[in-house]
Order: structure tokens, then C-alpha cells, then sequence
């Protein structure tokens, strides 16, 4: 897979969505890929976090730890990402990632992100403004949850 | 040391100077020789004045004339007659054959000279370094290094060249000058006196003048030795300097020593062309006299005009020998007075008696069973009391720990029981021998101490680690043939000079301190001590990433070769698949740059290093030859591209730059340039002054990094042709530049780590490295190859002052160094404070273990290290205040309840 390809898979990560595709190209370029063989793991629920990856191709599953073991409660496939809360705070990780099978990702440093970011502040806005629609989203949910259970 | 130049001279050279004066003496013989045969040859030979009585002369003849009571002159050859052409032939040869004699005189008085300068220069910088060796330890707070550095160095040197003329010069330009003065007297007595009379003034007043040239002379060396120790202090502060921004102060400071410095350098030239002045107008005086007194007597008749011309012509020689005496005069006072102003320096007060650091016979005896410390006060410049009437009985095998607050003296005592500091009164006995009296070598065998920092020598880990057992030669190095002949002639030499014939070279290491039984024995016991201080896996990854020479160690290279086997077959497992990408010579590897790629092998010298090779004439004709120089062209126009879209925008000092583009930001805005030039037009249209730039781009492209996609099957094919190629024809002389990648092959020139991988670590594999190092690790274990490559590790040049190491490091190899010696006792002095908590309690119990059965005196850093001792010694403002095993000094409570409770 190259980089071209890389960008169009980017474009489809719906927090990079907006942004030119120049700057997408750079963040792939500056970006690590990282490949992992079946059951390993990509990030473990409680670390601290310094990246974020997209996924390139194959399937990762998200446990959560429980009382009774680790639990499954999502796949993420192709476009999928995660690890994204890690660089814009720095929460510790809020799931383990597993590949489930051949995994390929692109790893996208805390460092490199902001260094991006500082210097184009146009996909600053770009974010926030996926961002924001998430917040808007996710009070909308609690919106309607908390009608729910008034009524 | 003599503080007299002269009687150090004399003392030391007195045999060498006599041969010289006896040379000097005889050499006069010939060189009157030279003098008068010219006038037999212009007289006799070509005038032909012996000839006008008798067409043949007998010449030649030689008698030495004694007198009738002995039996008359003994004639020693009767001569020979000859006639005049014959007489000139012959006497011009003979006057050829003094002149090279006196030549062969001159040259043979002047190597012999030298050497004697130079051997007693070579004695006095011995001595000198002797002493400081022997400085107590308190001297060296007060002298700065550079200034010892520069007395040893610089200071003494002129003295080697003013030693040679020490006795020759005065006594053979005052005969020279008593033979003038003699004959003007023969002349005439009264012109003499006054001759006499003026020369008196001169060479009272002459050295008069140049007395404030000496003082000034004075001023100006140390003035100059301070500033090598100021500067010395700019390099050992540097980091003070920046973190405080005060650099513009240190400048202030120079300028105004400088500034000084140029004061008193000046007013010495003004003074010495003062004196000089003088010099030439006393010593034309004398002519001043000559015509005024001597015209009047030969004018009033009382002396022949002739007369005065003979004193006139018997002065002339007189001027120069009297003004070189004055001028040595001044350089003996001058060299007297550097040679004093240095020796003072190395002469302190309490420096340790030579006896103590002569050479042991044999190996070092026991050290002793009980150190009794009587009334130890330790007072710094008489002030504060450091410590304080401190006894205490130390059995040599007891495990005695002590504690206190951090002024409380505790590292002073151990720096006492180290003997780096001196008591001001009371006494350390061994046995009822004092301390201070005991050889350093037995100390230094039977005792170690570690403080608080380590200061290692630029010299390998492994000098380093044996440093201290290095007390004497105890195998002599063995020489052959020639060799032995050039050491002995080196070594007589050196006793010569009075310098001490000890070799280097010899095998020094007392393996039976390190519990080893030779050299082949001696790895185990390093091994040992480095994994007593935790510091054997540091040593061992520097030894994966130093190299050897297949042909110095055949052994271990193919050891390396079968861990390389094995490591490959580990690779092949399912599980492991896609770690490395190995080098094939038939195949493309996608984790090497084109460059790595077309070279495929290791780069030894500059030629193929890096970018290089791309300027490489060689290469250049094998890219030309296969055609690839247009496709390398092709794609580096495409990388340029590119990188130009990819990274125009960002700010030029973006750290990105320098991490991922291809282009530097200087570079780019040409670049980009050249690409709006170009137009799209192609490779074909890219000037010849931009091929070089564009074709080393490409150069660096890794694929499975970079991810542009320039690289494709066809590509491939054509670049392994490039490598064949390149590899086939490869001249003779550039072979040396290149060591082939090949698996069956040790690679001397890659380390030992790239040896065993033979592959590059696949980008992007998740764990790689660990996972790769587990593998390593396997196998490693299984050819039992860790300890050689230990032994590898060990040969890491550790640096100025160690600072290649990281300071915990420097400190672990300081402990190691202190207990491969196995010490019969061993003061510990606040040595872990470096490390963090718990590998400071780790540290403690590993050195208690190496010290099993023998004795350790522990200074606590912190008291709660204290509680795995026999003893405690708890000591406040100086002085032992409670001491006891530590169950019952925390039944007593007290301080070192409260110590207790801080940690």
C-alpha cells in the first residue's frame, strides 16, 4: 500500500474528513506504519498513550476490563481509529486494542499531530469542528435519554 | 630539589658537561689549525717564501718538544720533502682536512650538548611529575591543573637549552676573552687598564639595567600560568557559564588579564631595548678610549703608531665574547628564576615520603586484623571542625555501617579511613602500625574505597575495571631480536635521565587479587564483578555494537557466524516471519535505501559512505553503464515533487524537516524553483548542474518506509543488475572501501550485532525490537557467547572522564573496580547516592554479598541502609554520639531513633 492509498483511507476518517488532501498526504508521510500479527496487542486499557492509529486494513477488536475478564464490546475495521482521545488529552487508554487478525495501522504520534497542528491552523478548525459535532451529538443522546427516563 | 639551577645541574650532568669542556678544549687545537695553514699556503706555498733558499722543503715533520732533562724532543714523524707545487697540494688538503675536523668537532660538541639538555629536561619533568604524585591529597584544592600542566610543559623548556651552555659557554668565552685582554696587555699595559677599567663598567652596569627585565620576566610567567588555569576553568564550567548567562563576566575577566598581560609584555620590551641601548654605547667606548688615549701616546711619542693599531685589532675580538657573556649572565638569571618560581610549586608541606609508592617485591602481605582510630580531629585550614576526637575500634572483617545528617562528618571519616585526607591530629593504627605509614600498594591491594563520584580514565572499560590491580609489573613484556635491542638502548636511556625503567608494556594485572590465576581466567571474574554491580547487560549491548577483526579473532568471528545461523533459523518459524528482511545478493531488499541497495555491503572510509555515493566516479560510470542513472533522474524529479508539495507551507525550522523530507528547508525554495523551471517537462530537461542533487535523493529512499511507491518489480530487476555490476567490476583499488554483505562471511566492518541480524528490521513490525532481542538473547545463551561479547563491550573507550557513560554507569564500573580487587576491607562512602531508592538497597546487598567474609565500612546516604549491618556508628557535628548493633541502639532511642523515622 502507498502513500496515496494511505491518504484516501485518511480521508475517510471522519476527524480528518475536511482536511485538504496535501495535509493529509504529509500527516500519512509523517505517520509510522505499524503492523501487528493476530492477538497482539496494540495498546493496553490504563497505559498512558502518546499516539493515535487508523486502521489501515484487517480488524482489531476493543475489550474492556471487567471483574470477569476482559470483554468485547466493539471490532473496528478498515477507517476505523482510535486512541484519538490519547493525544488531544492525555487520558490513559480507555480500551485494549487487539488484532484479531493481521492488523495494519498508521500510527500518528502525539508530537508529530501537534506540530501539524500548530502550524496549519486550519485543521485546528477543521477538527474542532468534528469535534463539536460529536459533543452536539452526544448531549443529544443524553437529551433523549434522560426524556426517556422522566417519562 | 635543589634550589639552585647550577648545583642541579652540576649534580646530574657533571660528567657530560666535563667530556664537553675536555671536546671544546681539544677542538680548539684544529680550529687555530684552520686559522693558521691559510697563511703557510698563501706564504710558503703560493709567495713561495720557503722556497727561495731550496727548491724542497721538508714539511710535515711532528716532534713534540720536551725538554733536555727528559731525553729532548721525541720526534714522531720525520716528514717528507717536497717541492713547491707539491707543498701548496698538499697543505691546501691539509687545511681541508681541519676544517671538516673542526666541523665534525662543532657538530659532535653540539649533538652532545643537546642531549644533555634534553636528558636533564627529561630528569626535571620526571621529578616534577614524581611529586605530584606524591602532593597530599589537600594540595590539589589549591593548584589548578592547567597551571601544573603548564609548569611541566612549558615552563621548563627553555631550561633544556640553556643546560648544554650551563658550564662550556662561560668558561670557553671567558678564555677567549683573557687571551684578547692578555695580549692587549702584551701591547701596551696602561691602554689595557683602561680597556680593563671600561669593560668593568660594562659588566656592571649592563646587568644592572636588565634586573628589571629579570622581575618583569618574572611577572610575565605567571601571569601566563594563570591564564592557562583560567581558561581551563572557562572549559571545566562551561555549563555554569550558559545556564547563567554570564559569559559576557568570564569575557570581562580575560580581557582584563590580557590587558595585564600585554602591559607587562610591553614594558619588557621597553626595558630590554633600554638596556640594550646601553649595552652598544659602553661597549663602542672602549674604541672611544682606544683612539683618544692611544693617538695622544703616539702623538707625544710615548707608544709606536703600530702599536695602536695592534690593541685596535686585538680589541676587535674582544666585544663579542664579553657581550655573549652578559647574555648568558641574563639567561642564567632568567632560567633561574623560571626554574625556582616551578619548583616551589612542587614542594608542599606533608607530601607523602618516597618510600611509601616504591615498587613491591612481591605480592601484597594481609592488611591486618583491627584498625583502632585514636582522637581523629580533621580541621579544614584550622577553622571548622570537621570531625571532631573520633575513636573507634574497626575489627578488618566486621560489617560496620555509619549514619549521621549530612554535616555531621560521616564522609569525612571515610575520606580519613581512604587516607585522601590527612587528621590534623590523632591516629588511624593497622595493628598498631599507623596508617599513614603503611605503602600504597598494600592499601591499594588490600583496601578499597569507593566515594561518591568515580572518575574513570580515557582509557576502555576494561582498563578501567583493572585499574586497580595494577601495582606492579608482575609478567615482563617479552621482545625479540631487534626490538629487544631498540627497549634495552630505551631503557639505559631512561636511567640516563633518572627516569624509572618500568614498561608499560609489561603485564601489569595481579590476577590473584581478582581471584584469577592468569589472563586466560580473567574474563570470568570481570563478568563477575560487572554483574555484581548490575552493569553486564550495559557492557554487553556496547559489545553488540562494537566490532572485531576476523583476523584477530578467528574464534569469536565464527562463533558470530554460527549465531548468525541460528538466529536465521529461529527466523524461519511462522511466528517470527517478516521480523528481518535478510540480505539476499539476489534479491531487492525493500528496508534498505537504494543506496544501501546498490552498494550491498558495509562502507569502510568515506568514499561509499553516504551521500558519497552518489559523487562516486565509479558508480557513476555503473549507472551509466546499466542506464540507470536516467531512472534514478526520474525518480528523484518525482521525490522532489513530492516533498516540495508535502512541505511547502511549514515553517523552515520545523523539526519535521530535519525527521522526514528529503530536502532541507534551506534547500527547498531552490528546489521548488527548478521544478517550476522544468515545467514538466521531464529528466531530459534538468540542467547538468542539478543531476548531482537531484540523482542523491533517490539515494536515500527506503520503500518500505518512505511509501512513495517508486520502486516496482522492473525497478527492482534493474537496480540488482546495478549491484552485480557494480560489485563485478569493482577496481582493485577500491576495494578496500567496501566489505560485501555475504552470509557465509564474517563483515569486520559492521558490529557484531549487525553480524548476527545479516538484515534489516522490518519497518513497522509492532515490538520488533523486543521481539528481536528475545530471539538474540536464545541465542546467545544457547552458543554460550555472552561473555565474549562482554569481552567486546569491554574494549568501549569510555571517554573523558568517562562521559561517554552516563553517570549511573560510571558510578556502577567505579564499584566494580573497587571490588574485582576482592578488598580485605572496603569503605563504602555514600558510593549509591547516584542510583534511585531501590537500586540503591539492591546495590548495598550485592556488595555485602561480594564482601563475604570480609570487612565493609559503610557511610550511609540513607540511615535505613543502615539496618543489614553488625554495627552502626551514628555520628552528629563531628563526633561518634551512639554505636552499637542496631536492635539495641533502637532500644535506646535517641538520634539514631529519630534518623530511623526520617527515612
Amino acid at each position: 500500500m502507498n502513500l496515496n492509498e494511505e491518504v484516501e483511507i485518511l480521508k475517510g476518517v471522519p476527524l480528518f474528513a475536511k482536511m485538504e488532501a496535501a495535509k493529509l498526504k504529509l500527516l500519512a508521510f509523517t505517520g509510522e506504519r505499524m503492523t501487528f500479527s493476530t492477538d497482539q496487542e496494540v495498546c493496553h486499557q490504563g497505559d498512558p498513550g502518546d499516539a493515535m492509529y487508523v486502521i489501515l486494513g484487517g480488524v482489531a477488536d476493543v475489550l474492556i476490563d471487567t471483574p470477569t475478564g476482559p470483554l468485547r464490546v466493539a471490532q473496528l475495521k478498515k477507517n476505523g481509529f482510535f486512541g484519538e482521545t490519547a493525544i488531544l488529552c492525555d487520558a490513559p487508554r480507555n480500551a485494549t486494542i487487539r488484532a484479531s487478525e493481521s492488523l495494519l495501522t498508521l500510527r500518528i504520534t502525539k508530537d508529530m499531530f501537534y506540530r501539524l497542528v500548530t502550524e496549519f491552523p486550519t485543521m485546528a478548525i477543521e477538527m474542532m469542528r468534528e469535534l463539536a459535532h460529536r459533543v452536539e451529538d452526544t448531549n443529544r443522546k443524553l437529551r433523549d435519554a434522560t426524556a426517556n427516563k422522566a417519562a | 630539589m635543589q634550589r639552585n639551577l647550577f648545583t642541579y645541574i652540576w649534580r646530574h650532568s657533571r660528567h657530560e658537561q666535563l667530556v664537553i669542556l675536555l671536546l671544546v678544549v681539544f677542538a680548539q687545537v684544529f680550529y687555530f689549525l684552520s686559522l693558521s695553514v691559510p697563511k703557510s699556503i698563501v706564504n710558503n706555498g703560493i709567495s713561495g717564501n720557503a722556497f727561495k733558499d731550496s727548491p724542497t722543503v721538508t714539511m710535515l715533520s711532528m716532534t713534540i718538544p720536551l725538554p733536555g732533562f727528559l731525553g729532548g724532543s721525541i720526534r714522531l714523524f720525520d716528514g717528507f720533502s717536497a717541492d713547491q707545487m707539491t707543498y701548496l697540494v698538499i697543505m691546501s688538503f691539509v687545511y681541508l682536512g681541519a676544517v671538516i675536523v673542526n666541523a665534525q668537532f662543532k657538530r659532535n660538541i653540539n649533538t652532545q650538548k643537546g642531549r644533555m639538555g634534553e636528558r636533564m629536561l627529561r630528569r626535571l619533568r620526571y621529578e616534577l611529575y614524581d611529586r605530584i604524585l606524591r602532593f597530599p591529597a589537600a594540595h590539589f584544592r589549591k593548584v589548578k591543573q592547567a597551571e601544573l600542566a603548564t609548569m611541566i610543559k612549558d615552563e621548563v623548556e627553555p631550561l633544556g637549552g640553556f643546560i648544554g651552555d650551563a658550564y662550556v659557554q662561560p668558561m670557553f668565552l671567558g678564555g677567549q676573552a683573557l687571551t684578547a685582554v692578555a695580549f692587549i696587555f702584551m701591547q701596551n699595559w696602561l691602554l689595557s687598564l683602561v680597556v680593563i677599567a671600561l669593560l668593568a663598567v660594562q659588566m656592571i652596569i649592563v646587568p644592572r639595567l636588565r634586573k628589571p627585565v629579570l622581575v618583569l620576566g618574572r611577572q610575565r610567567q605567571l601571569s601566563a600560568r594563570l591564564l592557562a588555569g583560567r581558561i581551563a576553568e572557562t572549559a571545566d564550567g562551561v555549563n555554569e557559564i550558559h545556564i547563567h548567562g554570564s559569559s559576557n563576566y568570564e569575557r570581562a575577566d580575560i580581557s582584563e588579564r590580557l590587558g595585564h598581560i600585554f602591559r607587562i609584555r610591553f614594558d619588557l620590551y621597553n626595558k630590554k631595548f633600554v638596556a640594550k641601548f646601553w649595552n652598544n654605547i659602553l661597549s663602542q667606548a672602549t674604541p672611544f678610549a682606544i683612539y683618544l688615549l692611544g693617538g695622544y701616546f703616539a702623538i707625544t711619542g710615548k707608544m709606536d703608531v703600530g702599536a695602536v693599531v695592534g690593541v685596535l685589532l686585538a680589541y676587535k675580538d674582544l666585544p663579542s665574547p664579553i657581550k655573549e657573556l652578559i647574555d648568558w649572565d641574563q639567561q642564567r638569571q632568567d632560567v633561574q628564576i623560571k626554574y625556582e618560581q616551578v619548583i616551589d610549586q612542587f614542594q608542599p608541606e606533608g607530601m607523602m615520603p618516597e618510600e611509601l609508592q616504591a615498587i613491591p617485591e612481591g605480592p601484597p602481605p594481609p592488611l591486618g586484623h583491627e584498625m583502632v582510630l585514636s582522637g581523629i580531629t580533621v580541621t579544614e585550614d584550622g577553622r571548622v571542625k570537621q570531625l571532631d576526637g573520633v575513636s573507634l575500634v574497626i575489627p578488618t572483617d566486621k560489617k560496620i555501617a555509619v549514619i549521621g545528617a549530612s554535616s555531621s562528618g560521616k564522609d569525612v571519616l571515610g575520606q580519613v579511613m581512604a587516607r585522601i585526607v590527612y587528621p590534623s591530629s590523632g591516629s588511624v593504627k593497622i595493628d598498631g602500625k599507623d596508617l599513614l605509614q603503611i605503602p600504597e600498594f598494600l592499601l591499594g591491594s588490600r583496601m578499597a574505597y569507593i566515594g561518591q563520584e568515580t572518575y574513570l580514565f580515557p582509557q576502555s572499560v576494561r582498563d578501567n575495571l583493572l585499574f586497580g590491580l595494577k601495582h606492579r609489573p608482575t609478567t615482563p613484556a617479552t621482545y625479540e631480536g631487534e626490538l629487544q635491542t631498540a627497549r634495552e638502548l630505551f631503557w639505559r636511556e631512561a636511567e640516563r635521565s633518572g627516569n624509572p625503567v618500568l614498561d608499560p608494556n609489561a603485564d601489569w594485572i595481579d590476577y590473584e587479587l581478582a581471584g584469577a590465576t592468569g589472563p586466560a581466567d580473567l574474563l570470568p571474574c570481570m563478568v563477575h564483578a560487572l554483574k555484581q554491580v548490575e552493569l553486564d547487560d550495559d557492557i554487553y549491548s556496547l559489545g553488540l555494537r562494537g566490532a572485531i577483526d576476523a583476523g584477530k579473532r578467528p574464534d569469536l568471528a565464527d562463533k558470530i557466524l554460527k549465531a548468525r545461523h541460528a538466529l536465521h533459523g529461529r527466523l524461519q518459524a511462522p511466528e517470527n516471519a517478516g521480523l528481518i528482511e535478510p540480505f539476499n545478493a539476489d534479491k531487492y531488499n525493500k528496508n534498505l535505501s537504494v543506496a544501501e541497495n546498490l552498494l550491498f555491503g558495509t562502507a569502510l572510509g568515506a568514499a561509499f559512505d553516504g551521500d558519497n555515493l552518489a559523487a562516486d566516479p565509479y558508480m557513476q560510470t555503473v549507472l551509466a553503464r546499466t542506464g540507470l542513472d536516467q531512472d534514478l533522474l526520474r525518480m528523484g524529479l518525482s521525490i522532489a515533487e513530492t516533498m516540495v508539495e508535502l512541505f511547502s507551507g511549514l515553517s523552515p525550522d520545523n523539526p519535521l524537516f530535519e525527521q522526514y523530507s528529503f530536502i532541507s528547508a534551506d534547500e527547498l525554495p531552490n528546489v521548488r524553483l527548478l521544478l517550476q523551471r522544468l515545467g514538466g517537462k521531464g529528466v531530459e530537461a534538468v540542467p547538468p548542474a542539478d543531476r548531482a542533487r537531484l540523482m542523491t535523493l533517490p539515494l536515500r529512499y527506503i520503500e518500505a518506509r518512505h511509501r512513495l511507491g517508486l520502486i516496482d518489480g522492473a525497478m527492482e530487476d534493474r537496480l540488482l543488475a546495478a549491484r552485480r555490476a557494480f560489485a563485478e567490476n569493482l577496481p582493485p583499488a577500491l576495494r578496500g572501501n567496501v566489505e560485501f554483505y555475504d552470509f557465509a562471511k564474517y563483515n569486520s566492518a559492521a558490529t557484531l550485532l549487525d553480524n548476527i541480524l545479516f538484515g534489516r528490521v522490518v519497518y513497522g513490525q509492532a515490538q520488533a525490537e523486543s521481539r528481536i532481542r528475545k530471539l538474540l538473547t536464545e541465542v546467545m545463551a544457547e552458543l554460550h557467547l555472552r561473555d565474549s561479547v562482554i569481552e567486546v563491550g569491554l574494549e568501549y573507550n569510555v571517554g573523558v572522564a568517562g562521559r561517554r557513560l552516563p553517570a549511573t554507569q560510571r558510578q556502577k564500573l567505579g564499584i566494580a573496580r573497587a571490588l574485582i580487587k576482592r578488598p580485605q576491607f572496603l569503605v563504602v562512602n555514600e558510593a549509591v547516592a547516584v542510583f534511585d531508592g531501590r537500586t540503591q538497597d539492591r546495590m548495598r546487598d550485592n556488595i555485602l554479598a561480594a564482601a563475604d567474609g570480609r570487612g565493609v565500612m559503610w557511610i550511609a546516604n540513607r540511615p535505613s541502609q543502615a539496618l543489614s549491618f553488625d554495627e552502626v556508628v551514628v555520628m552528629q557535628a563531628g563526633k561518634i554520639v551512639a554505636h552499637g548493633a542496631p536492635q539495641e541502639l533502637e532500644a535506646k532511642g535517641g538520634l539514631y531513633a529519630e534518623l530511623m523515622a526520617s527515612t
